[in-house]
């Protein structure tokens, strides 16, 4: 099965970083204050930033190849 | 894994502890001007939302009772709150309402108007709080802006516990002024370092 990644709408994220908070791997960062980024290389593709995401802007995604 | 709880992951605590204070004395709402400043202030000076993204009590708050005490519906927030044109609308009328305090407040200091032992909420229910005042050598100005700002601090806390209840825990940090705000001057910091640096 082909791995999903979380995958953040950058337009609308509101940098309230609560993705930050329960990523279990750290691999969301809010650079700048503007809107937040995954670590693709980190994520695990577990999803619980996506559900935390008061904007729920954060879409799980397959990324690879 | 969890990640390592950090002092600041307590800070609802404080928060929680600034909404009770003020039952019993309304003058312990000028602490409320540190959620203001903090933020703006490490805003402007570092340029990064650290405020919201770690420091933030109420956003735990919420988080909290939403999260772990289960009193939210968990579901998608409408698309038209978090359209820039509400967060930004919500933000104008924010300000617009603050700064009405602030002229009440004046008025009152002026002395041309009475204290008003009331709490607004929602900038329209007219809640009477005089329990909560115990009298100022200051000026009643003082106490006028207390009642002001702790109304400010309540009505948010309201309108975020209704959209907890209603979308995702913490749903207030889509449209919360201070939270837009940061956002705001983050985003025009960094027009003005991208130009710098293209020079
Ligand atoms: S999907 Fe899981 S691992 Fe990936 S960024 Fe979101 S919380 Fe972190
Ligand atoms: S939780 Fe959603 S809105 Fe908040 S920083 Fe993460 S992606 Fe952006
Ligand atoms: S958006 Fe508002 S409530 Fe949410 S973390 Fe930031 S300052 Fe706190």
């Amino acid at each position: 099965m082909p791995k999903r990644k979380a995958t953040i709408s950058a337009r609308e994220c509101v940098a309230c970083g609560c993705c930050v908070k329960v990523c279990p791997k750290s691999a969301i960062t809010v650079p700048k204050g503007i809107c937040a980024e995954v670590n693709k290389a980190l994520c695990i593709g577990c999803g619980k930033c996506a559900k935390e995401c008061p904007a729920s802007i954060i879409k799980m995604e397959v990324t690879e190849p | 894994m969890k990640q390592q709880k950090k002092w600041y992951d307590y800070l609802w605590i404080a928060s929680l502890t600034y909404l009770i204070l003020g039952f019993f004395n309304i003058l312990f709402a000028w602490l409320g001007l540190l959620c203001f400043f903090i933020p703006l202030l490490i805003s402007i000076a570092k340029g990064n939302k650290a405020y919201c993204n770690k420091y933030c009590g109420r956003g735990q708050l919420f988080a909290l009772a939403g999260g772990r005490f289960g009193l939210s519906r968990k579901k998608d927030i409408p698309k038209w709150m978090r359209s820039n044109y509400f967060r930004y609308g919500f933000l104008t009328f924010f300000f617009a309402m603050f700064f009405l305090m602030l002229w009440n407040t004046y008025l009152v200091f002026a002395g041309a108007k009475n204290l008003k032992m009331a709490v607004t909420l929602l900038w329209t229910f007219r809640v009477p709080w005089h329990w909560a005042y115990h009298g100022t050598w200051l000026s009643d100005g003082v106490a006028q802006f207390a009642f002001g700002f702790y109304s400010v601090m309540l009505t948010s806390t309201i309108l975020g516990l209704i959209t907890m209840v209603l979308f995702k825990p913490r749903s207030w940090c889509v449209y919360c002024p201070m939270g837009t705000m940061t956002q705001l001057i983050c985003k025009a910091r960094n027009v003005t370092l991208s130009q710098k640096i293209k020079k």
